[in-house]
């Protein structure tokens, strides 16, 4: 039975989820205890489990990532949250020398299930140091795994998936997609990693997108299919493992690729798109495959001067008639004059 | 209980002996860092503890691995590069692993095991066990901001972890004076963090088996996490098999005088001493390590080699990727 549920509702609903199908299952982080319970997707859950099983921590992102580590190879299957992306950078030796090899350079003799949650900031002057997209860095290493959930339904079934999962997974959920509807089945229903979907079905070109970038590009193919352009937008949803196959059947239909991303562009994701299908598909190319991403720049904070900073559904819509080789009508994409640029919708009143 | 120390540091010496002697013959293809002389650390803190009692360690972990129960044939095998290595080739001698005798990992990233042992302790806690986990470190790696936050977090938790910090006045060519203000206690500065500390003479064998023995009830009882100092001194070179007490980093006369405080000649003149043992006994004691090892080598050399396409095997646990 399926209902409506925010993004940040059907996390909540996730860990809720796993924390009753296994009593292995622990999750900590700063604040996931307190009265705003991480924009809503940990609220009640200390309540329910008790502080054994949700805890907070002390502001150590490194040797908690430890800790993680060395309670998943007991048998536990610890769910960390950070509230930025950003805070978790100083943890990154535990999570590259550790979690990701530990399973190989033991002779895969113990795993480490972790599943690490990352907020991708955006917007209301976030800045460079709060609204970092890297989910390359991660996908680049081996041993680890990285999804990044769209919809609502995705949101729990990946994360419960991550949590069940025997390998280190991170889990990057995008703050602008936290109000997001969507129905989401009740229960234990999991998604399965290393599975794109095909968001919206179409012959003329592949847009290929992943987290936000999803809905700018499902935006941006609507206002095409009003001009005849018939776009199929794939959302990645796991970007390591990655689903190829999903990926070059809808290209050896339409010839023509674009790849979107929530980072900038060297060495991203949209890069490694592109890339491997002109290197595997390039008989089915029409022409060369273009990237949509954010600048190669840091983000800066003021809102003179994040106006026109992110690429978005303009963009994607821009790229696809350059595919196509023809004009193409941007007007509707455009904002309503006086809209705010610097959030995600009415519902977000700031600070964080 | 002394004589079982006795043969432990035995087997540990010899065989980071024999490995030093071996080296040249260029069938271990991996760094090493032997323990020579740091060996009652291992042996007296290893011997009281249970199999069920979990330890993590660092890239000199050899003496940790073996004074644990670690089996001999899969640490040489594993040196070797060879299929029946403990980690069948992927980790040689500075990623060590033996579950079955609770010995979970031992990894080459300075600090890098610390939190992990406190990890393993927070699963103990929460599943209201009596084990205990025990942490190696150097005396470089409490300089790493990793140490200052894992004894926060076990702290805080009251976890049982027992952190046994090996201070062989060195990091590589480092002394210690450079790294640490001169005349600052490390054992205060611990327990200024809440956790119990002691210091202790780390090449005395018996003294480290008490002094950890002390603490393990109140570990085993949610007590809270307890630190030991226990000043040793490695006889080679940082990495490798050979004496380097001619470069300039330490002197020969620094070198003499620790030699002097052997730590398995101690107790086995103590033992001797004591009527417990007689030298015959001793020789004995050695020559039987001498061989087991040397015949445990033999075999290093001659196990098979892992196929090349295991290196790509095992980089996930569960499903593709």
């Amino acid at each position: 039975m399926s209902r409506t549920r925010t993004f940040a509702q059907a996390v909540n609903e996730g860990l809720r989820e796993a924390l009753r199908a296994s009593p292995d299952v622990v999750c900590f982080g700063l604040g996931v205890d307190d009265p705003k319970g991480v924009f809503g997707t940990t609220l009640g859950l200390s309540a329910e489990f008790g502080p054994e099983r949700v805890f907070d921590m002390p502001t150590s992102e490194n040797a908690m990532t430890g800790v993680a580590i060395g309670a998943a190879l007991a048998g536990l299957r610890p769910v960390m949250t950070h509230q930025r992306l950003d805070f978790f950078l100083l943890a990154l030796d535990q999570l590259v020398n550790n979690a990701a090899k530990w399973h190989y350079m033991f002779g895969g003799q113990a795993r480490v299930p972790i599943a690490i949650r990352l907020l991708l900031g955006r917007g209301w002057g976030q800045g460079p140091t709060h609204s970092q997209s890297l989910q390359s860095w991660f996908a680049h290493i081996p041993g680890l795994k990285v999804v990044m959930p769209t919809s609502a339904a995705d949101a729990k079934g990946l994360l419960l998936s991550a949590i069940f999962d025997d390998d280190p997974v991170l889990v990057l959920e995008h703050r602008w997609l936290y109000n997001l509807t969507g129905e989401v089945p009740e229960g234990d229903v999991r998604v399965p990693l290393g599975r794109a979907r095909v968001v919206r079905e179409g012959s003329d070109l592949t847009l290929v997108a992943l987290s936000y970038m999803t809905l700018e590009a499902d935006r941006a193919a609507a206002c095409l299919a009003r001009q005849g352009v018939s776009v199929e937008v794939i959302d990645l949803r796991s970007i390591r493992p990655l689903d190829w196959d999903t990926v070059f059947a809808s290209v050896r239909k339409t010839g023509r690729l674009l790849a979107a991303d929530t980072s900038g562009p060297v060495c991203s994701v949209a890069s490694e798109i592109v890339a491997t299908v002109s290197c595997e598909q390039f008989a089915h190319l029409r022409c060369a495959p273009l990237r949509v991403t954010q600048p190669d720049c840091p983000t800066p904070t003021s809102p003179a001067l994040t106006q026109g900073f992110y690429a978005g559904a303009c963009e994607l819509a821009v790229a696809a008639g350059r595919l196509l080789g023809r004009a193409v009508d941007t007007r509707e994409l455009e904002p309503a004059p006086g809209t705010p640029h610097d959030v995600p919708g009415e519902w977000f009143k700031g600070p964080f | 209980m002394a004589c079982e120390l006795l043969r432990r540091m035995v087997l540990i010496r010899q065989t980071e002996e024999a490995i030093a002697e071996r080296y040249s013959r260029r069938l271990m293809r991996c760094p090493t860092h032997l323990c020579t002389g740091q060996e009652a650390v291992a042996a007296g803190v290893c011997l009281g503890l249970r199999p069920d009692d979990c330890v993590v360690s660092t890239h000199r972990a050899h003496g940790h691995y073996l004074a644990k129960g670690g089996d001999l044939d899969r640490l040489l095998a594993e040196i070797h590069g060879r299929a029946t290595g403990c980690c069948g080739g992927k980790g040689g001698s500075m990623h060590l692993v033996d579950r079955a005798v609770g010995f979970m990992g031992s990894t080459a990233i300075v600090g890098g095991t610390i939190p992990v042992g406190v990890g393993l302790a927070l699963a103990t806690h929460l599943r209201h066990g009596d084990q205990v986990s025990v942490v190696f470190l150097g005396d470089a790696a409490v300089e790493e901001g990793v140490f200052a936050e894992s004894v926060n977090v076990a702290v805080l938790k009251q976890l049982p972890v027992l952190f046994v910090c090996e201070n062989n006045l060195y990091s590589v060519y480092s002394p210690l004076v450079v790294r640490q203000p001169p005349e600052r206690s490390l054992v205060e500065l611990v327990r200024a963090m809440g956790c119990a500390a002691e210091a202790g003479d780390g090449n005395d064998a018996p003294g480290v088996y008490a002094a950890v023995r002390r603490v393990l009830p109140g570990l085993r009882a949610g007590r809270g996490p307890a630190f030991f100092e226990f000043r040793t001194y490695r006889w080679r070179e940082h990495c490798g098999p050979n004496y380097d007490n001619d470069i300039g980093y330490r002197s020969p006369a620094e070198f003499a005088a620790w030699k002097a405080r052997d730590p398995v000649r101690r107790l086995a003149a103590e033992l001797v001493a004591a009527g417990v043992l007689d030298s015959d006994r001793v020789e004995a004691l050695q020559a039987e390590a001498h061989q087991r090892v040397d015949a445990a080598l033999d075999r290093a050399e001659q196990a098979p080699f892992p196929p090349p396409a295991a290196a790509f095997s095992g980089i996930y646990a569960g499903g593709p990727a």
